[in-house]
Parts: C-alpha cells; structure tokens; sequence
C-alpha cells in the first residue's frame, strides 16, 4: 500500500474541509473495500479522511412509519439494532447474511451503497423500499443513486449521512451466495406497500435494478404464480460463477421463494 | 507523508508511537511488537488466520490501519494465557485436536472467544456459521467445533 496523510475529523464539516484541501483524497469507513483496493495498489489516495469519530453519523431512529440508518452503522450493528428488528426485521437479517462475522463487524452501509458492487447487498434492498439518501449537502432518491458499475450519482467530496426508509408492509431479501465470498451470483429484494410491489435483482448485472414485469405482476397479485424469464438475458452477467441463463432461472427460483416463505 | 502519532492499548500495554499512516495493525504487531502469535495467511480479509480482539469482537489485523484504532484497545492471542494457564478456550483445542498444523489456530481461537461473547451457548449451526470467515486447510473443521463446544462450556463455568 503507497503512503498517504491520515486525518480523523470530529464533524462533517471539517471532513468536507479536508477534502476539499486535499490532493487525491478518499473517505474511509468501514474500510473493507477501501483498504483491499488500496493494497492492491488500484488506488492510491493521498489522504484518507477517517469518518468514523464522527459521532452523529452511527445512530437508528424512528419516527412515525420511517427509520433513519446512520451511514456509519456497521452491518452487525444493525443486524443486532431493536428498532430494525422491530420495524423491518428482513433488514436485519440481510445485514446478518453480508460476508462474515469480522466483516460485519467493521463494513458500514454507507461504505456499501457508496461502493455500488453490484453484487453487494444492501443497494438492491435500498432500491426495493421507499428510500432515501441523505448526505451533507441533498436528499437523493434511491433510483436515481446507482448509475453503474461502482458508480453512484454522489460528487466526490459527499457524504453520505444516512438512509431514510418507509416502513413496508413486507420486506424480504434472499441470495443465491458465492460460497467464498457470500456476494450475491443473484439477490432478490422484495417490497410490498399496500398494492405496489417493487422487486430488485442484485449480483447479475452491472448494477442492482428494478424487475419491471415480476413487480408488475405481483403488484397484481401477490403470489408465486410469477411470469417466467421476463428478463432479457443481454442484460444479466455471465461469468465463471453463473452463465445468464442460470442466473435469469435464479432470479424466478428466488423470487417464488420468498413468496412462498412468506 | 508525515508520520502520525498514536495511542493504542495492545494487551493491556499502553504504546505512545509515531507511526506512517499506511502501517496495518498485523504488521505493527507482529513486526514492531514482535507479536507473532497473530498470522498473516491470506492478507485479503478471506481466511480469518490473523483475528484479534476489539471490543470483545473479532476482527481482522490485515484489513485495518493502526492510525483507525488510535486511543483504542486490541487483544491478541498472546495474551489469553493467564498465570501460566491456558484460557479455557485453547485447553479446549488441545483436549479435541482442535488443531493440525495450527497455523489457523489463533485466528480460530480469537474467532471463537468473539462468539462466546456474543452467545455463552451456541448450538453446532451457529458455531459453523460463524466460522465463515475462517479457513482451516488441515482439519476439515469437525474437531474445531468440537473444541469450540467443549470450550463454550468450560467459559460458562468458570464465568
Ligand atoms: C471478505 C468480504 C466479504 C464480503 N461479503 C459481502 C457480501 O456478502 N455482501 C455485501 O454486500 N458486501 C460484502 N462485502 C463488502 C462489505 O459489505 C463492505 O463493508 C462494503 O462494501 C464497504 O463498506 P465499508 O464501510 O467497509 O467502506 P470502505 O471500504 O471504507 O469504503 C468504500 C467506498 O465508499 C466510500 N464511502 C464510505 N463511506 C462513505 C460515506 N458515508 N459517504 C460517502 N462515501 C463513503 C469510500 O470513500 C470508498 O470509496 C464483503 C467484504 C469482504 C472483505
Ligand atoms: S490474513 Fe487477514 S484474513 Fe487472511
Ligand atoms: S490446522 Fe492447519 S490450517 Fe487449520
């Protein structure tokens, strides 16, 4: 790893003033991605703005039929959080199910929308629910968040400050794991608000997206009597882990799945 | 790139350093401290060999910086053993051959005291689930949940 400044700033302010003063900076959180990239030497920031004593940024809360995820809530944090438990419980247990145990401990959701993997976990649920994205300076819609491959809509120098979500009425999210890694070869989100049902696809694009046809029809209906390979297969991945036909079949195993859990 | 200062608390030892900012925790153990107990297997945050304790919980030395953990305190696998005994976790190992060529034991072991922490009881499915973030190459892991069952056990006895 090349060398770099180091700076750990108290407020967002000041993590914006830093930035904004530095060469190549990056944010750091959980440092999962960061620091793997870094190693690697894909990146080779020169300064790294550390948010993680930044104190307002790791709190959950609710009001009325919404909670607020602080983008420095790690993943074990919120797997364990009452509030999440209480009021979307599939969120917790999608937390629970990233990577593993020391993983969980250190990865943030905000490194993982910022990140945009699209095999990650949390951008294709962010994507499912009525959702919000707060940072420093806007409010961004979750469909307008994810623009590519690693790619979001944020400037460099914003932070995100936490996830605003409607309660649904249902919520789930399954994956089709990567033994060794437990990424997503496909994910499946499911959110249903009165008759408005949204199902997102992770792991098998380049970037988490909404399945029109599968939402369309179980808005209709909510059952597993889904339309089958709706999904052009241009659009899905092929790679040594899944060919696109395989992942297209996953994608109406997963969602007759959750269904039926239900 | 200037050299930062930093306060940590390694085994209950206080260290005032000046350290660069791009130093990992593994290596400020095992080459500044002469630590070696933790182990490097992979250096990519996948095979668990290099876990040590922070805030009771297990995480990875290879995957975070010295300067994240400035004013804070880590654990490592050097310091279980008490008055010249064995903690009740790796007594454990030893009773069930828990081991092989032990290069993954520390990292086992620190996993496995993370998870009592968490859950004094856990059933074998948790104990499997929560090794996802070790790898063992020798044992085929069967005696490593024994030893982690039997060690559970012995950490709810003696509190
Ligand atoms: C072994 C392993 C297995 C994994 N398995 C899974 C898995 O199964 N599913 C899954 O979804 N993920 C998985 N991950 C990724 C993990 O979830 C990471 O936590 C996540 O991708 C990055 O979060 P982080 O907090 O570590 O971010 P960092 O690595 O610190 O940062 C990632 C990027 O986001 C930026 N950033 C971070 N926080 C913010 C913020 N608040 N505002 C703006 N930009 C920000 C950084 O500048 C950086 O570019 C795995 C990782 C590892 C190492
Ligand atoms: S050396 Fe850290 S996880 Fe393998
Ligand atoms: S005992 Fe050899 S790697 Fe586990």
């Amino acid at each position: 790893m090349y060398n770099f400044n180091f700076h750990s700033p108290n407020s967002i302010e000041e993590a914006i003033n830093i930035y904004n003063s530095s060469e190549e900076p990056k944010f750091l959180a959980g440092g999962m991605t960061l620091l793997a990239s870094m190693k690697q030497r894909l990146i080779a920031p020169s300064d790294i703005i550390d948010l993680r004593n930044i104190k307002d940024l790791s709190e959950v809360s609710s009001k009325e039929n919404h909670i607020t995820i602080g983008s420095l809530c790690t993943h074990s944090e919120i797997s364990n959080n009452v509030i999440i438990k209480n009021k979307i419980k599939n969120l917790a247990k999608l937390a629970n199910g990233i990577g593993d145990p020391a993983v969980r401990k250190m990865g943030t959701i905000g490194g993982s929308i910022a990140n945009s993997d699209p095999a990650a976990d949390w951008p294709a649920a962010i994507l499912a629910l009525k959702a919000n994205i707060k940072t420093n300076n806007r409010i961004i819609l979750n469909r307008d968040l994810f623009t590519g491959m690693f790619e979001t809509s944020l400037e460099e120098n914003e932070i995100i400050t936490s996830i605003e979500i409607q309660v649904p009425d249902f919520f789930d999210y399954i994956k089709f794991p990567n033994p060794a890694s437990r990424y997503a070869i496909v994910g499946i989100a499911i959110a249903k608000y009165d008759n408005n049902v949204i199902v997102t696809v992770s792991g098998a694009s380049h970037k988490p997206f909404i399945a029109d046809s599968l939402s369309e029809s179980l808005s209709k209906n909510f059952s597993s009597k889904i339309p089958l390979k709706t999904i052009s297969l241009d659009e899905l991945n092929e790679d040594i882990h899944a060919s696109a036909e395989y992942r297209a079949h996953l994608i109406d195993v997963l969602t007759k799945k959750i269904i039926n859990n239900n | 790139m200037h050299e930062i200062s930093i306060k940590i608390t390694i085994n209950e030892k206080i260290y005032d350093r000046s350290i660069l900012p791009n130093t990992l925790l593994i290596d400020f153990l095992r080459e500044e401290l002469g630590l070696t107990g933790t182990h490097v297997g992979c250096d990519t945050s996948q095979c668990g060999a290099c876990m040590v304790l922070h805030n009771n919980a297990a995480i990875k030395a290879c995957s975070i910086l010295v300067a994240q953990l400035n004013n804070q305190e880590i654990t490592t696998i050097e310091h279980l053993q008490k008055d010249d005994k064995l903690h009740p976790m790796q007594n454990a190992f030893r009773n069930n051959h828990g081991l092989q060529c032990g290069f993954c034991t520390p990292g086992m072991i620190m996993s496995a005291i993370s998870l009592i922490n968490e859950n004094n009881s856990p059933t074998e499915e948790e104990i499997r689930k929560h090794l996802e973030g070790n790898l063992c190459r020798c044992t085929g892991y069967q005696n490593i949940v024994k030893s982690i069952e039997e060690g559970a056990k012995d950490m709810r006895e003696k509190g």
